[in-house]
Formats: structure tokens, sequence, C-alpha cells
């Protein structure tokens, strides 16, 4: 499975390349390789089939537990082979949507690593890279949905769904950390089995809440539900895959994966299913108020993972079953309406279905395909989405809470989806024939093969479900309920009370249909739409904006331009900072020796106290220069006297340089003025001061400690013997501590280089101005 | 001497970090140098003032003359009165560069807007190119 996944990845990041040696064949070359995946994954089916679980580990980063460690159940098998399955179809179509694109080399890198992706959050089994493949699928699906990068819609889009899945991914991180810290293991294949011990900690409702979060984002759920629309600026490859057997069905398969561990409390019931019928309930009235294609169908996907939700919530064997259904039949026919509607586009110029009509005859292997996936969408026998509506009908009746509530909700749902079915499926196609933007006609073999074969095969599954039922649906829902189940599928149950709600679905779908171009332009579906749509996705740009202005009001406080304000905030968080730990945890100590001090030591410090206070006071540069001499001078007296005589050459020297240096400079420049207001020289003294004061007071501090002179003394007896220096500084400085030495050259050399260029840049300009006069 | 040079040290410091808070940029240069002495005066301080003997071996012996004053500190202040001097170097001729570009050692009137600096970059770009 790791060479699997691998495979997809590498060659992915080799895609671009491939495509400038193979140009238009790319595709087909290209889509064999998730295609042998499926294969692959198809071998493994029997084993899957029999309920066997399987699993494969490599270590990752042993040290944190981390391992690339891969679970194959059911359920992971489900999702692999949507996964592999749908991908190699929107591979092909893909090359035919995108023929000829600047950049569909950068597509096929994308598509591929987005799939290796979401195949590694279906079978991963450490958490850690469970999580990792969940933010790689959010990281490729924003390169994805902002392909087309010089749209700004489409970035907007993008960064949308980015943030919001993006956060969710944080939440989602927290949780799994959580959970896998309360269970004791990362590994999802044993955290399914200590179920009770989660259930039963104090943390579960944390767990709960934040896995959700991360599920709910991913899947879209009110309030979160605004990004997916936005996602349909990605090309239709890209929308068709995302809707249909990825991305959004992240969040769903997540569920579905915990639900062993967290399910089966009142909680998990309330929250799931709760916020999946609310979803249900606004995305059916949302679907119904736009007129281009792939709005419509973004609504449905978010109908389908709305009621997939709800079915996970309930928590009981049929409920799981009906998911299991759902996830596959909605793969089946979503995949093959998104590739339709693209079509329709890509051959009509137009994507509007108030501005199509009648293209059956053009593009009639494309009506056949829209044909058969709205039936199977719609839920119509014998396609497969009639068994997954009668077992939805079915489980929404046996619901142990709320079942009265859940089945209207599941209905008019059901209706909704039914209209839409109608309009992406017939709208376009049949009906006078209307004049679009370019000449139709149907799509090239790479962009039919997909929704023709994908559609049919919701026929198959729907006429023959024992084809699929015990080998792949049972395992499935089994590892959504978290123990082994045994039933099979049929189409016909008899007449029931679900057939009865099939019927009246259906004639209600017929009815709001006939209405529909009625129904969006009335003033409260206007309403409607604008508190559930733009609502949630108003708080979301809120919360944009409110971010970028608050950073930019605090760049504005923090990086003002001030020079001295910004050596305020240091110099003041130093004094506070120190200051108070000093005093806290140190205190003031003092070993008086002022006893001893002679006359001109007393002479030497009241010299040098004044001249600083000169420097500071006088507005005279000569004065400055002077007292800034005699500080240094004076120093150098200190070092002289406190036997350091390199000390004293070194900064008589410097000194003097220093002196001469500030002397021309200054000569060259305006005099001195008066020019600041008394408040702000009394604030920066009495900083000053107290800064000066905390300085002296731990330095007489430290003075009290015992000294340890260990250093010291190993280099003055290392000196001669080790490096036949007698001046031990001199040797420090060249042998002991060369490398340190060599840094300081350089920085100097540095230094002097900088002056150099400063000055010489200044000729030159005077050059030109003296051109000018 | 220890408590004195502490006083030093601090009068120094308070003197460079009052200097340092001035509008005016020769002043901050000025500041800067007296920071620079009232480490390095920390520094030796630190390291135990001894009035004896300075750090070197004479002829014939292979140690100092105890007691001796400790050398590693005067070692990392040569350093750091070198390196001090270099930034003061630059400083100030980035002071005076400032000056001679800009007309101004007033470091409030210096602040431009960023729009204003990169338009007049421009404008002084195109003449170069004229």
């Amino acid at each position: 499975m790791l060479i699997a996944l691998l495979s997809i990845f590498i060659v992915g990041l080799i895609a671009p390349g491939l495509y400038s040696v193979l140009r238009e064949k790319t595709g087909w070359v290209l889509a064999i390789l998730p295609f042998s995946v499926f294969i692959y994954f198809l071998t493994l089916f029997p084993a899957i089939a029999d309920g066997e679980v399987i699993t494969q580990s490599t270590d990752w980063v042993p040290l944190f537990d981390v391992t690339l460690s891969f679970y194959l159940d059911g359920l992971s098998m489900l999702f692999a082979l949507l996964v592999t399955g749908i991908g190699t179809f929107i591979v092909l179509y893909g090359s035919g949507y995108l023929a000829g694109h600047e950049y569909i080399g950068r597509f096929f890198c994308t598509i591929l690593l987005f799939m290796g992706s979401m195949l590694g959050v279906v079978l991963a089994d450490n958490l850690i890279t469970l999580f990792v493949f969940w933010e790689l699928t959010s990281f490729t699906s924003y390169l994805l949905i902002g392909f087309s990068h010089d749209s700004a819609e489409s970035r907007n889009s993008a960064l949308q769904a980015l943030l919001v899945t993006g956060i969710g991914g944080l939440a989602l991180l927290a949780g799994l950390i959580l959970m896998g810290y309360t269970a004791g293991t990362f590994e999802m294949s044993e955290i399914l089995n200590s179920g009770d011990v989660l259930r039963e900690s104090p943390l579960y409702l944390g767990i709960l809440i934040l896995i959700l979060a991360g599920a709910f984002t991913k899947s879209a759920q009110f309030p979160f539900h605004f990004w997916l629309p936005g996602a349909m600026a990605a090309p239709t490859p890209v929308s068709a895959y995302l809707h249909s057997a990825t991305m959004v069905k992240a969040g769903v398969y997540l569920l579905a994966r915990v639900h062993p561990a967290m399910g089966d409390t009142d909680l998990w019931f309330y929250l799931v299913t709760g916020f999946g019928a609310a979803t249900l309930l606004i995305s059916a009235w949302l679907a119904l108020c736009y007129t281009d294609m792939k709005q419509i169908l973004a609504y449905t996907t978010v109908m389908v993972l709305a009621t997939l939700t709800m079915l996970i919530g309930m928590g009981f064997p049929l409920a799981h079953q009906a998911a299991a259904v759902y996830i596959l039949g909605h793969a089946l026919y979503k995949a093959s309406l998104f590739m339709v509607a693209g079509a329709i586009d890509h051959e009509a110029g137009t994507r509007d279905i108030a501005k199509l009509g009648g293209l059956r005859s053009l593009m009639p292997i494309s009506a056949v395909a829209a044909a058969l996936a709205a039936l199977s969408m719609a839920g119509i026998a014998p396609f497969f989405g009639f068994i997954g509506k009668e077992l939805l009908y079915e489980a929404a009746l046996e619901a142990p809470m709320w079942s009265t509530l859940l089945i209207s909700i599941a209905v008019l749902g059901n209706i909704a989806v039914v209209a839409a079915a109608g309009i992406v499926a017939i709208k376009p196609f049949y009906g006078p024939k209307v004049e679009t933007p370019k000449h139709a006609h149907e799509a090239p073999l790479s962009m039919w093969i997909g929704p023709i074969t994908l559609a049919s095969l919701g026929v198959v599954f729907g006429s023959l479900p024992f084809l699929i039922d015990s080998s792949l649906i049972v395992p499935t829902a089994s590892a959504i309920y978290g123990e082994t189940l045994d039933f099979y599928l049929s189409l016909w149950h008899g007449i029931n009370l679900p057939l009865i709600l099939s019927v009246v679905t259906l004639l209600g779908g017929i009815a709001v249909y006939k209405i529909w171009t009625g129904l969006q332009s009335s003033t409260p579906a206007g309403l409607y739409s604008t508190t559930f749509h733009d609502g949630p996705k108003g708080g979301y740009q809120f919360l944009v904006d409110g971010m970028l202005s608050t950073a930019g009001w605090q760049t504005r406080v923090l990086q003002n331009g001030m020079l001295r304000y910004y050596v305020l905030t240091i110099v003041v968080t130093m004094a506070v900072a120190i200051g108070y730990t000093f005093m806290s945890r140190a205190g003031f100590a003092w070993n008086n020796e002022l006893g001893s001090v002679e006359l001109y030591e007393w002479t030497l410090f009241a010299t040098i106290i004044a001249s600083a206070l000169i420097a500071v006071m006088v507005r005279s540069r000569l004065a400055i220069i002077v007292a800034l001499g005699v500080i240094g001078f004076g120093l150098a007296l200190i070092y002289l006297m406190y036997g350091a005589p390199d000390l004293a050459m070194t900064q008589v020297l410097v000194e003097t340089l220093t002196v001469i240096l500030v002397a021309l400079v200054l000569v060259h420049m305006p005099p001195l003025k008066k020019s600041e207001a008394a408040g702000s020289k009394f604030r920066d003294a009495v900083i000053a001061l107290t800064l000066g004061g905390i300085f002296t007071a731990m330095t007489l501090t430290a003075m009290t400690l015992p000294f340890d002179l260990f250093i010291s003394e190993q280099f003055a007896e290392w000196s001669y013997p080790a490096a036949h220096g007698r001046n031990i500084v001199n040797v420090i400085l060249v042998d002991f501590r060369a490398l340190d030495t060599m840094g300081e050259v350089v920085v100097v050399a540095v230094a002097g280089l900088a002056v150099y260029a400063l000055v010489k840049m200044n000729k030159k300009q005077s050059k030109n101005g003296g051109a000018e006069s | 001497m220890e408590t004195l040079l502490a006083i030093i040290g601090g009068a120094l410091f308070a003197a460079g970090i009052y200097m340092v808070l001035r509008r005016n940029l020769i002043k901050a240069v000025i500041g800067i140098i007296l920071i620079s002495n009232a480490v390095n005066v920390l520094f030796f301080n630190l390291g135990r003032l001894t009035k004896a003997n300075p750090p070197l071996i004479w002829e014939g012996n292979t140690l100092p003359v105890s007691p001796f004053a400790n050398p590693l500190p005067q070692a990392l202040v040569l350093t750091a009165i070198v390196i001090g001097f270099g930034l003061l170097a630059f400083a100030l001729v980035l002071a005076y560069r400032s000056y001679k570009e800009l007309g101004t050692v007033d470091l409030d009137d210096m602040k431009m807007d960023p729009v204003e600096v990169s338009a007049e970059m421009r404008a002084e770009e195109e003449q170069v190119n004229q």
C-alpha cells in the first residue's frame, strides 16, 4: 500500500515533465497509474469481502510514535476504490477538458498529488499520518481550486476553502492528539477497540467537538457549507473529483471511521444527526436558488453530505447500511453529472441552465450519461440511488428519536434532489434548442468515457445489487458500525411505507421542477438564501477582514518608524523585566569597600561622572567631543591602574581615533538645536536613570557572589608552555580564542568597507551636485 | 574602587540610554559610544579589580607573578573596544550620509511615508538613467 501511495506522489511530481514529452497523450498514459492502483485494490478485494482487515506498517518518526501505518477494511476499501477508480476517469477527462491549456502539466501534477493525499487519508491507521494526509488534501485542493490563478474569484475561493478546512484541520489535530492520549495509542485500529475508554473519559466532549469541527468544515456542513459552492471556481474535472469521491467525503469518512470509538452516545446523535439534518434542509433550498449547473450540483453535494452525516449520526446498523450505499451511489452519479456539466460548458460555452436546451441531438452520449446519472440521483428504480433512498427512509423511520422529524427532512431533501436532477439532466438536453455561445457538438472520447461508465455502473449495481452487497457494502457498513453485520441489498422490498414515500418524493420533485423557474425569483426565496448563504459567508469575510485590519493596526502601532520609540519599548521592557526579576529573586547586596578608595580615585570618578553629565546636557558640539575624550581617557587610566596595560593602550588608541572621527564628522553636521519638549526629556531621564540604577545595583550585587577564577588561571598556566606567549591577554586573543578574534577582524573589516563605500558614494553624489550647480 | 566603577558604569549607561532616546541622530550616535564604554567597564569590573601585577610572564618564568590581574575579562573587553569602534565608525558615517541625503538630523523629520520614499527613489533612478 505504501508503494501504491508513493508511486502516485512520485508520478505526480514528474507529471509536468512527462507532459512536455508526451503532449496530448499524457492523460491516457497517466491514467494507467490510478487504474493500476485500482486493480491492486481489487486484488485485495476477496480478503476484505471475507471480513478480513489488512494492516501494513513502516516506521516514520519512531521517537514520537508516528508510523506510516495503513489499515484496509471495508470502509477504506470502498473509498480507495472510489478515489482511484474515479481518479482514473478524472485524469482522462482533465486531459480532454484542459487540452491545450497553458498549465495542463501543473494540473496533472496537483490532481495526482491530491489523489495520493486522499488515498492516504482513507488508508491511514496512525492518527498523525491521517492528519498529515488530511492537511495535504486541504493544501492540494487549494492549488486545484485556485488553478485559474489569474482570476480574483478563483483565488478568493481557494483561500476561503483553505482557511475554512485549515482551521478545521487544526481543531482536528487537537482532537486526534487528545484522542490518542486518552486511548493510549495512536493507531486507529487499536483505538476502535477502546471506545469505552474514550466514551467514559472526561475529555470525551472536547474530543468529540474538535473532531466534529474538523469533519464538518471538510464536509461543508452548516455553517461551513459556503466554501464548497465557492470552490466551483475550480476547473470542472477538479469539482467532479472533489465532490464525488474525495475532499468533502474525507469528513464523512472520518465520521464513519471514528463512529465505533466515539459514537453510540446521545451527544453524538444530537450533534451529528442534528447538524446533518439542519444542513440538509438549508442546502435543499439553496440548491434550487441557482441556474448555474455547477452551483446546483454543488448544493446537491452538500445535501448528500448532510444526509450521510445524518445517517452516521443515527448509529444503528440500518442507517450505516444506508450510508454505505449512499456513498457509492453518490460518487457514481455525482462524478458523471459534473463531468457532463463540464462537457456542456466546454462544448456549448455556458453552463447556465437558462441559456441551455435541446442539446440531446448534438451531444447524444453526454445526454445518455446525464439521464442515467440523474435517474440514479433522483432515486428511481432500478438505479442504485433507489436502493440508497429506500434504505435512508427505512433508517429514518426506525430512528430511535425524532423519527417523524427526520423522515420529513429526508423526504423534503430528496424532493429537492429530484428537482435538481431534473434541472441538470432534462433542461439542457430536451425541449426547444437554445442558441449557445459556442456551436455545440459531442465532447471527445476522453470526456465522455468517464460519465457514461460511471453512470452505467449505477444501473448495473442497482439492478444487480448482489454484485457488490456482500463483498463491498456489508464490510463497509460493518466498519462504520464497528461490528460485523449481515444483510443483503435488494431493489424490491414490497409495498411499504418507504416505497410510498418514494412515490411522494418523486411526484413532489416533479412538481418542484415544474414550478422551479417561478420559485427562484420569489422574495422569500431571496431572503432565505441571503440568510443562509450570505450569512455564514459574511461571517467568514468579517473574520478575515477583522484579522487583517487588526494586524494592520498592530503593525502601525509597533512598527511606527520612529527609532526612539523602538528603543523606548526595548528599554522599558528591559527595565521592567530585569528590574522585577532582580528585586524579586535576588535583592540588592553590597560590599562596602569605599574606605580603601584613594583620593586620586575619587578625583577620577568625579571627573568621569561630570563628563558624562556634560556630554548629556550641553549643546556645544566641541564640548561634547571633549567630554567624550575625557571619559575615554579616564577609563584608560583606570584600566592602567588595575593591571591592564593592553586595555589601556587599546583604549587610548581607539579613543584618539574616536575623537578625531567624531570631530571630523560633526564639523560637517548642523549644530545641535534645542528641539525637544521638557516633558519627553524628563520621561527619558527617569527611564535612563532607572536603568542606570539597575545596572549599578546588579553589578554591586554580582560582586558579592563568590568568584571562580578557574578559566583565567588555566589560561595563565597554559600561556607560556602551550602557546609560548608571555602576554596572557594576547595569547588568549590570538591562540585560545583565535576564532573569536578572526570573527572580530572580519566585522571590523566589513565595517571599514561599509564606511569606505558610504564615503565614496558621497563623492560621486557631490560631483553630480557640482555639475548641476 | 569596585563600587565607584559600578557607579561609573551605571552613569555612563544612563547617559547613553538618554542620548539614544533623543530625536537628534548625532546624539543617538554619541549615546552608542557611551553605552559601549559602560559595558566595557561592567566586564572589567566583574572580573574583579587587582592593583598588583598585569597578566604578564617575566623572562625566565613560566607563570605570572601572583597576584596578577584577571586576563580573561581584559581579552573580552579588548575585543569589545575594537568592535565598538567599528560600530561607531559605521554609525557615524551612516548618520553623515543620512544628513547629506535627507538634509536633516532629526529622526522624526527623516520618517517619510513609504509611498513618498519609493516615489522619490523612482525619480532618482530616472535621473540616473537619463
